[in-house]
């Protein structure tokens, strides 16, 4: 192997084993900054000795047993001057019997956990929980973060720095929330997670077709969460709806990088593996006593359309039902609009658009091309041609796609020939 | 990227013996690692060639050739598989690495392959204008 073969594997081995090993020194050491400095010098140690002596056959024990040496180095030198590093140092002397000990698997996925719910912690911005999430959950560098965001480097270094030092300020402690702090502080980790999501998503494209690593990521550590948190519906749900708009990747824009709506997407380009793993995380949903939260009512929503084999036969009246629960669990003007269009769909264009007309004076939509938009196509399926073109021409110059435009532009000289 | 590990058949997964307690422990402690660390797509094991079908094209642009199993050359026939996907080949490496000897007795093989995927990130400054353009509009199309 080479030099440069061993220093990926290292760094493979690194992406596989850093979120463990950090999580793991954080309760040790109590300090989230600290822990992943000691982290960084086991993996420098690994950097230095592997080349030279080989990769260890257990190359996750090695770095755990390298890091925790460093840490008990560490408390030892800091006996002196703080006794509570002292107790924390001959508590860790006795823990230290067995080297190689492995951590039960309880114990690595509890104290995961406590790390996830540490780098999401309100007390961050949503920025700086993403930024941590991925540093230290994910296990990319600083430059990864930055190239996935598009910004520089540095702004992603301080973003990392300043959110470790306001975790060690304000002192979050390093524990899974309990009884009625869980749910807020759970909402707080799915928030991120899918932010992050979101900001890949909307950043790939077309005919050079992204695979974002924002999103893969997103996915995975929803996958973690999913097996370290199991009884969490809403995190199944996060899953499940990450899954299946992942499985539209290949379809959701054209080969010139032209965003395609879902109703217009060859299904032959989804991607059933993904559509299968969404399907599977709302059946835990279901045998966790079935879905009430946003995300599983979202993710049941996007189901809907994955299992529909053609656009035509989609379940529009299960939608509109289900826009209806997320209406309830979490009211917006944006889900108030979808709900029209689902019901518009369901029963007939005069229901979408009694709700699509109390929703004209809705401050949150005001400047919204896709209400004219949506107000159009209703006014038009009802033969309101006239009415139809004005509100197209409103979308049209609401718009700042050009694309969009023009098709807009289109529909409204469409409705105005057709106008008597 | 994604990648599937094959697992060779061997003369005793042909004849059907099914994987010892131990064996199938350990698989399964595997496969909850793989879960755990987010990377697991799908992992099946298959039945036997016994009841396997062939179907071939001797003949250039003729009807297809319907053999019956079992299959000879165990070697040459697979077992099971598993889906992971990750970011690197190294990371696929490592975890195929790290998966128990499948059948033992010093029988097992594993072959990884990776699937073949649409190209990957793109650098090319207009086509991430093109993304900037169009992330608010399709933001406010999800779900």
């Amino acid at each position: 192997m080479s030099a440069a073969d061993t220093h990926r594997t290292i760094e493979a081995i690194w992406r596989i084993e850093s979120s463990k090993i950090i999580a793991y020194l954080t309760r040790m050491v109590r300090d989230i900054g600290l822990a992943e400095d000691l982290a960084q010098d086991a993996l420098i140690a690994a950097l230095e000795r592997w080349p030279n002596d080989g990769i260890p056959d257990n190359p996750g024990g090695w770095l755990m047993t390298a890091a925790k040496r460093k840490a008990l180095d560490l408390l030892r030198r800091n006996k002196v001057r703080d006794r509570k590093y002292e107790l924390l140092g001959r508590e860790m002397d006795a823990r230290m019997d067995s080297e190689m000990e492995v951590p039960e698997t309880g114990e690595v996925n509890d104290d995961l956990l406590r790390l996830i719910f540490m780098t999401c912690h309100p007390v961050l911005s949503p920025e700086a929980r993403v930024a941590l999430t991925l540093r230290l959950l994910g296990g990319l560098t600083t430059a990864e973060i930055a190239r996935a965001y598009l910004v520089p480097e540095p702004t992603i270094a301080q973003r990392i720095v300043r959110a470790k030092r306001t975790l060690s300020a304000t002192r979050v402690a390093f524990e899974i929330p309990q009884g009625t702090e869980l749910k807020p502080r759970l909402a707080s980790v799915l928030e991120v997670i899918y932010l992050m999501f979101n900001e890949g998503y909307a950043a790939s494209s077309g005919s050079q077709w992204i695979r974002p690593l924002l999103c893969q990521e997103a996915l995975r550590i929803g996958r973690v969460l999913a097996e370290i948190a199991p009884t969490e519906a809403e995190v199944h749900g996060l899953v499940a709806l990450m899954e299946f708009q992942s499985s539209r990747f290949k379809s959701r824009v054209n080969a010139q990088g032209e965003p395609v709506l879902l109703m217009d997407q060859n299904r032959a380009l989804w991607d059933y593996l993904l559509i299968r793993r969404g399907f599977a995380a709302l059946e835990r949903i279901e045998q966790l006593g079935g879905m009430t939260g946003p995300y599983a009512i979202q993710a049941a929503i996007s189901a809907c359309h994955a299992g529909a084999p053609s656009a035509a036969e989609t379940d529009w009246i299960r939608i509109s039902a289900l826009y209806e629960a997320l209406a309830q669990v979490s009211p917006s003007p944006i889900v108030e609009l979808n709900r029209a269009v689902a019901l518009s769909m369901a029963f007939g264009p005069e229901i979408g658009l009694e709700i699509v007309d109390i929703l004209r004076s809705e401050p949150a939509l005001k400047g919204y091309h896709l209400l004219p938009s949506v107000r159009g196509d209703m006014l038009f399926k009802l033969g309101r041609l006239d009415e139809a073109g004005a509100e197209f021409k409103l979308a049209a110059s609401l718009t700042d796609n050009q694309r969009e435009r023009a098709l807009l532009l289109d529909r409204a000289a469409e409705s105005l020939r057709a106008a008597p | 990227m994604r990648f599937m590990m094959i697992v060779k058949a061997t003369e005793d997964s042909e004849a059907g013996v099914l994987p010892s307690a131990e064996q199938l422990d350990a698989m399964m402690r595997y496969n909850m690692e793989l879960a755990r660390a987010g990377v697991l797509l799908a992992a099946d094991g298959l039945h036997p060639s016994s009841g396997a079908i062939r179907i071939s094209y001797p003949e250039p642009g003729g009807k297809p050739k319907i053999t019956d199993g079992p299959f000879t050359e165990a070697k040459e026939l697979i077992a099971g598989y598993t889906l992971i996907e990750v970011k690197t080949r190294e990371e696929a490496i490592e975890w195929a690495k790290r998966m128990p000897d499948p059948h033992g007795f010093g029988a097992g093989q594993i072959e990884l392959r990776q699937i073949f995927e649409p190209t990957e990130l793109t650098q090319d400054p207009e086509a991430q204008a093109k993304q900037y353009e169009m992330r608010e509009h399709i933001q406010r199309q999800n779900p």
